[in-house]
């Protein structure tokens, strides 16, 4: 399944880099593919986006973004976060 | 900047004291920790092959035990991505060479945001050492609402856990006794389970540490309601930006005027010393060279760079302040979208920034930078950056050749030439460090796309003055080492160029012109006269390249062992009889690019490990130096200014 897919449908969940400051939710997967990864290996993402905190189930609130909208800083189980639109594309979310 | 202080410090007495590295992740107040714990007794150095600082020190337990602590890199796991993160796992590990594996763990965490530190005490758990865990800033958790179950965490763990507060003094008392009883009876270092786990191991650690957590702390609602609320000011896409300029602003406001006074008085007491030397040497025969050697080579070679330790120092404490603040990951956050969109990235921002002070200092700050592509250009730039060396050549041209005046009326007259000026060549600088890196990384390295910015950004906190001053210490420390040995040696050199041969008996010509300085400026001076220099400069940008600031002390040296006047002050009403005003400007944009000097050549090599980049960075600002030079000389000669 792709990220796109489940933001266009369903409604429920979306990704958290098409999301506005102030949204409040939770984490539903970490879902890496050629959109979102980059100049990084897909499963390397993964891997940074966990150690900093970003794991299923944690609740995430967009606090800040910077001039154009990017980065964003995100609130994520009690740590803040700075990250590119880019990548927060790989956090699939659900509205709290 | 020594490597020879690799091996262990030898113990004070008896059997070897026991080793304690300190672990944590970034941000914990493990610094400050390691500052608490053993002051003044500490020591910065490198590990060898990389330039990743060792900070080693004593200190004694409540048991008069004396330890000796090594504050390791801060990390978020033991896989590693930067050269920092490998030290810290291949020093816990014991893998790291001619360094001994720690006998304990002192695992910091931060007791307001314990999640990240939790998953990395498992992660350590692993290495089979004994771990103390340290629950620092105690008192700002309990304060905003933390309450921490400490023994059914312990238990959870499998760890020994106390609380400390570095910045009180009193706050490390448990942590010291704590400490005394494990060491008393360390058990064997267990076996080694660690590897490198994928994103499954990953996401089954923090589930775990999640678990732990859930167990044993209740937390606020909001714990960083207050950093929210600044946030929302400092963070603003516009007031933010504006803020953060007007910080900037003061900045280098503060380095040019606070520092006047201090720089006064030093460059009195070297005139002072001067004086008392000409006073005790007689002037003629062999101790006449003797006193030529004290006063123009050792006084005031060594006087005309110690004059820079305040301006330098009061940059490292704007640096440091931010830095303790939290405010760095922000400016990182505010800049990353504009650095971006010269491809450089946001965390290039912290390094360039310090490049203002020393381009050492900028470059080894680049180690934060993961992927080595962004960190290459960063390196490669940094140099551009206005270092305070190149202040005082600035200084000096400008005050020899522009005159002191308001630009215009009305609005403009709150303006001065002088400062406009200075202000241009500090923005040259600038707008040519954002253009090559547009080169480097929009035409050369296409196929490298930029790293992605992940940041985290810390809660605001008060900075501890106890802190600041060991930081400070530190980098005086660090400049005072190279004053002492690089410069002070090059300065000697100088000297003895345009000292020896001595002029032959009856000569008509000042002394210097008969010297091996001489001859090596006119050598050169050939190819350096379509950008208007004279020979005379010729000689001077070549001990300029051992240190910038070098380059007006030699040409003080030049053109007053020349002239027989020897206050600096004269120097530059010296060059404004003898250089034109194109030569002058020409001067200027020379330096905006001016190779950089060979202590930062020394770095660019050791960070980048090869002898390549150092020629590519050489080359590339060589060749910009002549460049700008020759344009800004052809067109000055054109409107006259020849």
């Amino acid at each position: 399944m792709s990220s796109t897919s489940l933001s266009a449908t369903d409604g429920q969940a979306a990704d958290l880099g098409a999301l506005p400051v102030g949204f409040q939710g939770r984490i539903r997967a970490i879902q890496v593919d050629a959109g979102t990864s980059g100049p990084l290996p897909g499963p390397e993402l993964e891997r940074r986006l966990l150690e900093l905190g970003f794991t299923e189930g944690a609740p995430v609130e967009i606090l800040h973004q910077g001039l154009f909208r990017d980065p964003i800083a995100v609130r994520v189980a009690g740590t803040t976060v700075a990250l590119r639109r880019r990548e927060a594309r790989a956090v699939l979310v659900e509205p709290a | 900047m020594s490597e020879a202080l690799v091996a262990p410090l030898p113990a004070a007495s008896g059997a070897a004291a026991p080793w304690v590295a300190l672990v944590g992740n970034p941000n914990c107040g493990k610094t400050a920790l390691f500052n608490a714990l053993t002051g003044s007794r500490q020591h910065v150095a490198n590990y060898p092959g990389v330039t990743v600082e060792r900070k080693v020190g004593r200190c004694m337990t409540a048991g008069g035990r004396e330890v000796r602590l090594i504050d390791l890199p801060g990390t978020y796991a033991l896989r590693a991505r930067s050269p920092d993160e490998a030290v810290t796992r291949d020093v816990v590990l014991g893998r790291l060479r001619g360094e001994v594996a720690p006998d304990l763990l002192l695992c910091v965490a931060d007791a307001t945001n314990l999640r990240p530190a939790l998953r990395l005490i498992l992660e350590l758990k692993e290495t089979g050492r004994p771990i103390l865990l340290a629950l620092n800033m105690m008192d700002i958790a309990r304060h905003r609402g933390f309450r921490i179950d400490l023994e059914r965490l312990s238990r959870e763990l499998g760890v020994a856990v106390v609380e400390s507060v570095a910045v009180r003094r009193q706050g490390t008392g448990a942590l010291l006794a704590r400490l005394d009883g494990m060491l008393a009876d360390l058990p064997a270092p267990g076996t080694v389970t660690w590897q490198e786990g994928a994103a499954g191991a990953v996401r089954a650690a923090q589930r775990e540490a999640d678990r732990i957590l859930a167990a044993c702390v209740v937390a606020p609602r909001d714990s960083s309601s207050g950093t929210r609320r600044i946030d929302g000011v400092l963070l603003h896409p516009v007031f933010g930006l504006v803020i953060l300029l007007a910080i900037l602003f003061l900045m280098f406001q503060a380095v040019f005027a606070w520092a006047t006074p201090a720089m006064d008085a030093i460059d009195a007491g070297f005139s002072a010393m001067g004086d008392l030397t000409d006073a005790l040497l007689p002037e003629a025969g062999a101790l006449g060279l003797l006193r030529s050697f004290v006063h123009d080579g050792l006084i005031g070679g060594v006087g005309s760079v110690l004059v820079f330790l305040p301006q330098i120092l009061i940059l490292f404490l704007f640096i440091l302040l931010l830095e303790d603040l939290g405010y760095m990951a922000r400016a990182a956050f505010l800049m990353d979208r504009i650095m971006g969109g010269a491809g450089l990235h946001g965390r290039a921002f912290i390094p360039l920034l310090s490049s203002f002070a020393c381009a050492i200092p900028g470059i080894m700050a680049t180690r934060v930078i993961d992927s080595r592509h962004d960190r290459l250009a960063t390196i490669l730039v940094a140099p551009l950056m206005t270092c305070s060396a190149r202040i005082p050549v600035y200084t000096l041209i400008i005050a020899a050749f522009i005159p002191n005046r308001p630009v215009g009326d009305g609005i403009l007259s709150w303006v001065n030439l002088q400062g406009l000026v200075m202000f241009g060549l500090y923005a040259a600088g600038i707008a040519f460090a954002l253009l090559v890196s547009i080169v480097i990384k929009k035409l050369l390295w296409r196929r490298h796309p930029t790293e992605p910015f992940m940041l985290p950004l810390p809660d605001y906190k008060l900075p501890s003055g106890r802190n600041l001053a060991i930081g400070l210490w530190q980098r005086a420390l660090v400049f005072l080492r190279r004053a002492g040995t690089t410069i002070l040696s090059m300065m000697v050199l100088i000297w003895f160029l345009s000292s020896v041969p001595r002029p032959p008996e009856g000569a008509t010509e000042p002394a210097i012109e008969y010297s091996f300085a001489a001859m090596i400026g006119r050598a050169v001076e050939p190819v350096l006269s379509p950008v208007g220099f004279n020979w005379q400069i010729s000689m001077a940008l070549i001990p300029g390249m051992a240190a910038r600031e070098v380059a007006v002390a030699s040409l003080g040296t030049v053109y007053s062992v020349a002239g027989g006047e020897e206050d600096t002050a004269g120097l530059g009403e010296a060059l404004a009889t003898r250089w034109s005003l194109a030569t002058a400007l020409a001067f200027l944009a020379w330096y905006v690019f001016a190779p950089q000097c060979a202590a930062t050549l020394g770095v660019i090599r050791r960070e980048t490990g090869s002898r390549r980049w150092m020629l590519v960075s050489f080359g590339y600002m060589l060749a910009l130096a002549y460049l700008a030079a020759f344009a800004t000389y052809q067109v000055a000669v054109v409107l006259g200014a020849g």
